[in-house]
């Protein structure tokens, strides 16, 4: 007993030892601090931030809590995605539509949470597909896609997807400039001739429907970022640019000849306006817009036939140029909507544009020079300063609130704090390893959450256990609260983030639906009750309208299928309850499987090309007869005249 | 030993051979072909006065007193059947219920014809407004789920108004 409490008093004493170094050192990792407890949720706690990474590559949004950095969903958006049928399904293969036919992946990039007045409203996030021009618009409801639209005259749709503070407009800019219209050309003579095309797409503020409302045909540099305007400079935009040198071929060397590249600044309410008393000119197009009708449970493919196009010149003092050195890549707006940070990526400092001296300087026209009739600002004049010597390769800023700036630098692997007003640096942290992008929740609004920040890295190398010549990339998460940064938790990402939005939680998880009610259920081939199940058949094509219920599916016994049909399972899941979906899969289909939410409609079409008696199952492990979910479906000879019947428990 | 081996092989192979051709034999129509076995398989239905109460199976006892788990605490049923609830209560019950139950017999679940005559109003309502926690909690909902083949009672999510119309629709039957 007595050398118990002796041990005890000992292994108190340890521990205030190891306590007493928290404040002084955060050095020592995990074990020697509480940094644990800072990102460690409780099992069945939870996270108090929702954090959406783009997928990169994969074409999807990831959706991850903060400070656990947990993956909880991943959203398809512009790719197939088997796991659940979508792009698979009759319901969302009009979602993958383009002027293109059926475009099955795309490169996700910026995702952006609806604003109102400025500040995150948790209505929908909208992310830019970069391959093949497309933005879509995820409801922060369902968490499903419910609308893309292709951009048209656009290639490398990379300066997007931003929403300007009310919705108003989510803006897509191309990268690439490209003949407009399309036609057949000698690239080399690009210079002069090609365009790039800056989208504003309006927003339903009711429906969040996209709509293009104009396109500025600008000179064919190319738009690397863009962000609106906030406050005080709501109504404008702002676009970086590099190669203003209109290269065509090796960009790596011709188009970082100019000490200086430009940001174009829009004034889209300018442009707005000129558009709406019938200015602009509607062009000839084809792109497609796709719409998921929640009713329905369908997403139909529309093909749109003209767009609106204004050239810059015919809206006298709407853009302006404004001279940023060194080939400037993000281009990120303070809290206030004073200071404009352009983040010339080959170089060391970062330059910020005044708001107030942009405008001072267009009164009393200060220009230096025009570019294709467009008016280039004096740089000194609307300089309001930079951050010098801060590091190399400046990509991106997000803002806490707090009157500071967080650049991630590429080149030397570093996030640094500095303060709006007197430029001086702060603070740096190591990243691990070549930063790109970093997200503060509500860092590029009016009203940052500045709790957070993580920064998404290029380069993972040594940080996991490593899983062949390629891992996934990383996210590090840092507590800004204080004066220091400081680094709390690696976790790994999916594909390629590249900018992320972030959101508290309190905001959304609120308005996140449980279930589909059946009695809101408008899908045409729906089964709401055993009454409406049935198989028809409609020349080739045989539509069996099944329900599905833990755990038995209706019918489970379907004959008279011919080898050469097309068999539909319409497939409504019957549930009413959150969380519970069915999984719907049959041997030999060549798409993939359904997972049906509760009291959903999904299809898949199955063409049997053996004769036979098939199985399908539930996928998804619904109840203690989950192994009992399963039923066949006889497929007889293309010359067989067996009538078509179906059962449940006869 | 290897003999020994090699001898039980050689005879398993044949046996497999023999077993085999006389399964071949058996061919051709496959319709009315017999059970080709009987391991503990249940005994078709044949309901029994005879058996002893307390062999009764739960759904067949009778329990009029216990409320159940959930939010109906207490409820007096009217001496009159309200017709428009029943029609409220049928329309309900078609939509939500019909999958897993059959007024007359027993499907996935049991059938409610009668289902006042063994359990109290609050118990049924508990039942539909909150089967997780009855089947967790409730001694005769716990077992009625091992009758039942392990197969949950569903959460509809159906309103208390839509539950209560269930249940006067459920006086009719």
């Amino acid at each position: 007993m007595k050398n118990k409490f002796k041990l005890s008093i000992g292994l108190m004493v340890a521990a205030l030892a190891f306590t007493s170094c928290n404040n002084s050192s955060s050095s020592k990792g995990a074990l020697g601090s509480s940094i644990a407890e800072k990102v460690y949720i409780a099992p069945g706690e939870h996270d108090s931030h929702y954090a959406f990474l783009s997928g990169g590559y994969s074409g999807n949004l990831l959706v991850y809590g903060l400070p656990s950095g947990r993956m909880f969903k991943e959203i398809p958006v512009f790719s197939q995605f088997p796991t659940n049928g979508y792009g698979y399904s009759e319901e969302t293969k009009p979602m993958l539509e383009t002027s293109y036919g059926f475009i099955p992946w795309d490169d996700s990039h910026h995702p952006d949470i609806s604003q109102t007045n400025g500040e995150l409203d948790g209505r929908w996030i909208f992310i830019n597909g970069n391959n093949t021009p497309r933005i879509a618009r995820i409801s922060l409801t369902t968490f499903e896609t419910e609308e893309i639209i292709e951009v048209p005259n656009s290639a490398g749709n990379h300066s997007s997807s931003f929403i300007t503070e009310n919705t108003e407009y989510v803006v897509a800019g191309t990268r690439f400039s490209v003949p407009v219209p399309q036609r057949d050309m000698p690239i080399n003579e690009y210079k002069g001739n090609f365009k790039g095309a800056l989208s504003f797409i309006s927003v339903d503020p009711d429906h969040g429907h996209m709509d293009i409302k104009f396109q500025v045909l600008m000179p064919g540099f190319n738009y690397d970022l863009s962000h609106p305007g906030r406050g005080k400079s709501h109504g404008w935009f702002f676009f970086t640019t590099y190669n203003t040198e209109e290269a065509n071929s090796l960009l790596e060397v011709n188009a970082s000849q100019n000490d200086k590249d430009f940001i174009a600044a829009i004034n889209w309410k300018k442009i707005e306006e000129y558009v709406n008393n019938g200015g602009g000119t509607m062009m000839p197009a084809n792109y497609a817009h796709n719409l998921y009708d929640e009713a329905t449970h369908t997403g139909t493919s529309t093909m749109k036939k003209e767009v609106r196009v204004v050239n810059p010149s015919e809206v006298p003092g709407a853009v302006y140029f404004l001279p940023t050195p060194k080939s400037p890549h993000g281009v990120d707006v303070d809290p206030s909507g004073e200071y404009i940070v352009g983040n010339g990526k080959l170089s060391a400092n970062l330059t910020v544009h005044s708001f107030t001296k942009m405008l001072d300087a267009i009164e009393k026209e200060r220009f230096d020079g025009e570019a294709y009739g467009i008016p280039i600002l004096n740089f000194e004049d609307i300089l309001a300063g930079s951050v010098e010597q801060a590091g190399l390769g400046p990509l991106h800023t997000e803002f806490d609130g707090q009157g500071n700036g967080y650049t991630t630098f590429f080149i030397s692997s570093e996030v640094v704090k500095w303060k709006l007003g007197t430029w001086e640096v702060l603070d740096r942290k190591p990243t691990y390893y070549s930063v790109g992008h970093l997200t503060i929740p509500g860092g590029n609004s009016r009203k940052p959450f500045g709790k957070y920040m993580f920064a998404m890295n290029k380069i993972t190398k040594d940080r996991y256990l490593p899983v062949g010549p390629e891992m996934e990339h990383s996210a590090q998460l840092y507590d800004i609260s204080g004066d220091k940064m400081e680094l709390l938790l690696d976790f790994p990402t999916h594909g390629e983030p590249h900018y992320a939005a972030a959101i508290p939680a309190e905001i959304i998880k609120g308005n996140s639906k449980k279930f589909y009610k059946l009695a809101e259920n408008e899908h045409p081939r729906k089964a709401t009750t055993g009454a409406e199940t049935k198989v028809v058949r409609e020349g080739k094509n045989v539509h069996v309208y099944m329900t599905m219920i833990r755990s038995h599916f209706n019918p489970d016994n379907i004959e008279g299928v011919k080898v050469g049909d097309k068999v539909f399972f319409h497939v409504t899941n019957l549930e009413q309850d959150f969380d519970v979906p069915h999984g719907f899969a049959v041997i030999g289909a060549n798409n993939a499987e359904l997972l049906i939410g509760p009291g959903q409609t999904r299809t898949l079409t199955w063409e049997p090309k053996q004769v036979g008696v098939w199985p399908f199952y539930c996928t998804d492990f619904c109840s203690a007869l989950h192994q009992e979910m399963q039923g066949y479906v006889r497929v007889s000879p293309a010359d067989s005249d067996i009538e078509l019947s179906w059962s449940l428990g006869e | 030993m290897y003999k020994i081996k090699y001898n039980m092989r050689k005879s398993l192979k044949l046996m497999t051979v023999l077993f085999a051709m006389a399964l071949i034999s058996c061919g051709g129509k496959e319709e009315k072909k017999k059970e080709t076995f009987s391991y503990d398989k249940k005994e078709p239905k044949t309901e029994t006065t005879t058996k002893k109460e307390e062999a009764l199976p739960p759904s067949k006892q009778v329990d009029l007193t216990n409320k159940g788990v959930g939010p109906i605490k207490s409820l007096t049923l009217d001496a009159n059947i309200d017709q428009a609830m029943v029609i409220k209560g049928e329309e309900v019950f078609s939509k939500m219920c019909t999958a897993c139950h059959r007024t007359d017999k027993k499907f996935i679940g049991p059938a409610p014809t009668g289902i006042l005559e063994r359990r109290t109003p609050e118990w049924v309502m508990n039942m539909i407004l909150n089967p997780e926690q009855m089947v967790k909690e409730d001694p005769l909902a716990k077992e009625l789920l091992m009758e039942f083949n392990g197969s949950p009672m569903a959460n509809q999510n159906l309103t208390e108004v839509e539950a209560r119309a269930v249940l006067e629709y459920f006086r009719t039957l």
